[in-house]
Formats: structure tokens, C-alpha cells, sequence
């Protein structure tokens, strides 16, 4: 039987995660997450047509805050994580693309 | 030659920034200009376990912006992740709302050079939060400050309405003054307030036969300038695309093209395959918005009339130009200050003209709005009272609107009194003026009555005698009626 995620699926939602993986773990990523996508299709079993569509999972809305300025953290605080900065910017690798999230 | 008929067609993506004083999910304050990095927090810079919360005000905006659309309102709304990586989106995910945004199906009425107006369809506008700004001047690297990250953003879709870069124009031009009027967003192009992206493509009817050319995207431009400028470029270059390569829209062939000002054109942006692949789905962190009937009339009530209808009332109820309603109505404030000195007996043309020409001229100069600079309806009916019985002269008006922003605690007359500004219409007075002058001048008075070429001359002679011996504060126009009377 054809696995639910091939191993060109596993590829693809990899590299939209950015994350490396090798023949091997493509392999095992692929046997890992079909078995998952079988055992959820279990519940395509029931009737939900009178069901519906759950947006979230708490039976609670309107969790609002007023619009009070709090503080933030210090400037050297937020850089401090950073593994490279300039003055007071992060420092990353050039930007060749705007907002093509590729 | 083959006959070749073609329509622009222009959809618009406007993302606007609303005017909290923090950011959307976040208590951090909104601020431009400040220090780099130094409005972020744990929630906004998206680090782990951290927990959103909804700003109150933020939603409330929008609702008011939408319904100023007239869009329909659900009662339910959610919000979604869209996953994408950039440096300047630091948890790799917009929160954004996808399947049910907060409004829909509304539309805007955007005035026309013709005078008349064009109603232009929205399709959606939802919230969602702003990334972060880059700036490219480190060379190989790229330079973040996530101030402007989480950022409440209330994105605009409207309808593929519009036909012409003057109707793009308008209907941004028009969403400004709206948003301004319902102050939920400053506007300002300049500090990014208002970002548009044009859908664009062309309807050719070539021989009979009906062509569409590619769909274009022009991403994130911030003036008006360059939006009404690059649908008019996009315009020609689709139509020379068609008619030299016979290029039409396909299956996948849209295009995401960038602006370019310097060469003012625009330019294809390389994108890879799987760009749009954002795997929207419903943010955990987030509860959903349920709005009832009660809370949305309460927000409701901060609704107010409309610029466009103003204007057009403007127009129908005081005989004001198109064009004198337009700049009257530019800003709400003004408007109203207008119309405040009418209610109270303001001549309206005077109003408008003492308003526009003098006193918006001094708050450009300062930056600021009419009313900003201490303008009272009042001062705007003893300004127009002054002219019309003719106590100063219009020449006179723009003098005392600089003296009166520098000296509000006086009255308009006390400071015409003051700086001899105040012009003599008693015609008593002014004919004792005119009859020293005709005695004194006789040459002169020749010179009218002959009736040759040198009188009108000797006309204007007498006449800025008289001015003259009035210290400049008889009214010409009563001194040139007596002397025309004396010398007939
Ligand atoms: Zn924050």
C-alpha cells in the first residue's frame, strides 16, 4: 500500500519548516507521519455532519486587555539572545527576497 | 490595422495602521522613530511560552472602520496562523484571520474628477499584526528592529472595481480621509500608516475576440504617488506584452511584481513555488470575538457622517465649488469648524474662503489643523461680519489671520484697530477725502474729465491720493464710487 506521506511530501514540509533532514530521516519521517495520518483518519469513521466546525478547543471568547501601555524589555535584553547584532538591530544573513517566505 | 479595445481592471490590498497606543496582542506602546528594539517584548518577539492577549480598542477600531465600509459584521470571528519565515517575523507566523475575518461585503463611494461619485466594492477586512522592519545597508546583511512587530494592522480587500490609476487613487485618497475622520489611524503615508498593494490586469477586445492578460501584484507601496503611477505603467506594459507576444492569463501566471521609483517602473520579484503555501490554521493561543447586537451599537455610535457626503452636502446646502467642499472637508475637525461658524451666522462662501486661503495656509505652514491653532467659530464669524459690512478689506484678511494665531486672547477688531487694518466706509468722511484731493489736483481731474488717453491714469492717480490720505483705510471700492460720482 502507497504510504500517505511520501517521501516528496516529507521534502516539501520540510523545507517549509526549514529543516534539514537526510535519506534516512526522510525515510523515517515519511513511515512516522503516515502511521499518524492513518490513526487520525480513524475518526473519518464518524458522522459529524451535524457537527459544528470547532474553532477552538476552550468554551470561552472576547478574552480582551485594555490598551494600557506596559513595559518592555530593555534594549539589551532583547539582543541578548541575538548571535550577531549591529548597534541596536539584529544582524542576519541578507534579505535577497521581500516577504516570499522562501 | 487590427481594432483593439482595452479596460484596465484594478483590485486593491490596503493594509492600515491602526492608531492604538500598543500593539495588538502586547502592552508594549506603539512608537515611531524611537530607539530600535526598544518597544519588544517576550510576546512580541514570539518567544515560547508566551501568551497573546487581544487589544481591546485595536478590534473595536476595526469594527468601526468596517462598518464605515459598510460591511456586514459576524457575530463570530477567530484568528489563524500564517506561517511564513522572515527575519523581521520572529515567531515564523503571522497571527492573521483566514477563514472568518471580522467584516465583509461592504463597499466604498470614491468621488470622481467628474464630480460624480463610483461606488467600489470591499470584499473583506480583517485584523492581523505587522512584522518587523529590515533595512539593507550592511552590506551581505540586513539590519532588524522588531518594534513595529505585532503592530495592529487592519488589512482591505476590495473588489477588482476600479478602471483607471485616477480611480485607484481616489479610493485611496478617500480611505484616508475616513480613517482620519473616524480617528482610528493618523494616515500617515510617511510613517508607513497606509500600504497598498494593486491587483492589476487588462480586458482586451481585439477583432471581436475578448483577451485577459496576466494578473500582476505590486507589492507594498506607500505613496499615492506610486500606486497611481504604477497601475499607469502596468497599464501600458501588459497592453505592449499582449500586442507584441500575445501574452494572456494562464493557469498560475500571475506575477509579483515591485516598484521601483528610481526608474519608475516595475519590476517582476523572483518567487519561489511554494511562497503561498502559509498552512493557515486556527491559532491555539487565541479565543475567538463573539459580537452582539448590543456591543455593536455602542461601537456604532462613534460613527460619523462621512467625508464624501459631507462634501456633497457641502456642495448642495451652501453653493460651495466641488472643489472648495473637497479642501473644506479634507479634515474633520475643519469641517466642522466650518460648519460651526455657518450655525452661528457665518456668510458660508466667506467662511470657506477665510478657512481655506488663510488660516489652512498658516496650519500647513505650522503642521498642524485650523482648529489645532486656536481658531473658534467665533473668530471665523467676526472675520466674515468684518468683511462683509466691509470694516477691513479682503486684502487686509490674510494680515489679521497671521496677527490673530499670534494674539488669541484678542478680538479680530482689536487687532485690525490696532494695526490700522480697519478700512472707513462712512461715505461722509471719505467724501471730505475726495473733495480735498480734486481741489489739490486739478491737472489731474483735467486729465479725467477730457476723457483722453491719460484718463484712467489720472483716475488711479486720485484714487491712491485718497488712500493715501486715509492712511489706507478708506474702502477703494467706496472712494473709487465717490470719485467716479464728483468727476462725471
Ligand atoms: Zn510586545
Amino acid at each position: 500500500m502507497a504510504k500517505k506521506i511520501d517521501e516528496t511530501q516529507v521534502r516539501k514540509v520540510a523545507k517549509l519548516a526549514r529543516l534539514q533532514l537526510d535519506d534516512a530521516e526522510v525515510a523515517q519521517f515519511s513511515t512516522d507521519l503516515s502511521s499518524i495520518v492513518e490513526y487520525i483518519e480513524k475518526l473519518n469513521e464518524l458522522d459529524t455532519d451535524s457537527v459544528e466546525p470547532l474553532a477552538h478547543c476552550l468554551p470561552v471568547h472576547n478574552v480582551f486587555r485594555d490598551d494600557v501601555v506596559k513595559p518592555s524589555l530593555t534594549v539589551e535584553q532583547v539582543l541578548a539572545n541575538a548571535p550577531q547584532r549591529a548597534d541596536d538591530f539584529f544582524k542576519v544573513p541578507k534579505i535577497l527576497d521581500d516577504n516570499s517566505g522562501a | 490595422m487590427s481594432d483593439l479595445q482595452y479596460r484596465t481592471i484594478v483590485g486593491l490590498e490596503i493594509h492600515v495602521h491602526l492608531a492604538t497606543r500598543t500593539k495588538m496582542f502586547c502592552g508594549c506602546e506603539m512608537a515611531y522613530g524611537v530607539r530600535p528594539n526598544s518597544r519588544v517584548c517576550p510576546v512580541c518577539m514570539g518567544m515560547p511560552g508566551v501568551l497573546p492577549v487581544m487589544n481591546k480598542q485595536a478590534f473595536e477600531y476595526a469594527v468601526l472602520t468596517a462598518l464605515a465600509l459598510n460591511c456586514s459584521i459576524p457575530s463570530f470571528t477567530k484568528w489563524d496562523r500564517k506561517s511564513y519565515y522572515y527575519p523581521d517575523l520572529p515567531k515564523n507566523y503571522q497571527i492573521s484571520q483566514y477563514d472568518l475575518p471580522m467584516s465583509e461585503n461592504g463597499f466604498i463611494d470614491i468621488p470622481l474628477e467628474s464630480g460624480q461619485v463610483k461606488r467600489i466594492g470591499i470584499i473583506r477586512a480583517h485584523l492581523e499584526e505587522d512584522a518587523g522592519k529590515n533595512t539593507h545597508t550592511l552590506g551581505n546583511f540586513s539590519a532588524v528592529d522588531l518594534n513595529r512587530t505585532g503592530s495592529p494592522l487592519l488589512e482591505i480587500v476590495t473588489e477588482p472595481d476600479m478602471s483607471s490609476p485616477d480611480e485607484v487613487r481616489a479610493l485611496a485618497v478617500e480611505l484616508q480621509r475616513i480613517v482620519r475622520y473616524l480617528g482610528v489611524s493618523e494616515g500617515d503615508m510617511q510613517k508607513g500608516h497606509m500600504r497598498f498593494e494593486p491587483n492589476i490586469n487588462l480586458a482586451i477586445t481585439k477583432d471581436g475576440q475578448e483577451y485577459r492578460t496576466p494578473i500582476a501584484e505590486i507589492k507594498n507601496l506607500n505613496s499615492f504617488r506610486a500606486l497611481e503611477r504604477s497601475v499607469a505603467y502596468e497599464t501600458a506594459r501588459q497592453l505592449d506584452e499582449f500586442t507584441d507576444r500575445g501574452i494572456t492569463m494562464q493557469m498560475g501566471n500571475k506575477s509579483t511584481r515591485g516598484w521601483d521609483d528610481d526608474n519608475q517602473c516595475t519590476v517582476l520579484q523572483r518567487e519561489k513555488e511554494e511562497a503561498h503555501d502559509y498552512r493557515y490554521f486556527p491559532d491555539p493561543d487565541l479565543v475567538p470575538v463573539e459580537m452582539d447586537d448590543e456591543w455593536l451599537s455602542r461601537i456604532r455610535a462613534d460613527l460619523c457622517e462621512m467625508p464624501i457626503q459631507k462634501q456633497n452636502r457641502f456642495v448642495s446646502e451652501f453653493a460651495l465649488s466641488e472643489y472648495d467642499a473637497g479642501v473644506l472637508t479634507q479634515i474633520r475637525s475643519t469641517a466642522e469648524l466650518f460648519e460651526q461658524a455657518v450655525a452661528l451666522g457665518a456668510d458660508p462662501k466667506k467662511a470657506c474662503n477665510i478657512i481655506t486661503q488663510n488660516f489652512q495656509k498658516i496650519a500647513n505652514e505650522k503642521g498642524c489643523t485650523v482648529c489645532e491653532l486656536g481658531i473658534t467659530p467665533e473668530k471665523i464669524v467676526e472675520m466674515t461680519n468684518m468683511v462683509t459690512i466691509g470694516q477691513i478689506s479682503s486684502t487686509s484678511v490674510s494680515s489679521i489671520a497671521v496677527l490673530s494665531v499670534a494674539n488669541l486672547s484678542k478680538t479680530l477688531r482689536e487687532i485690525a484697530v490696532e494695526h490700522n487694518l480697519i478700512q472707513t466706509s462712512d461715505a461722509g468722511e471719505i467724501e471730505a477725502l475726495v473733495d480735498q484731493v480734486i481741489a489739490d489736483n486739478p491737472a489731474a481731474v483735467e486729465d479725467v474729465t477730457s476723457g483722453g488717453k491719460k484718463s484712467k491714469k489720472a483716475r488711479g492717480f486720485l484714487l491712491g491720493q485718497v488712500m493715501q490720505r486715509s492712511k489706507g483705510q478708506a474702502n477703494p471700492k467706496i472712494v473709487a464710487q465717490i470719485l467716479a460720482k464728483k468727476l462725471s
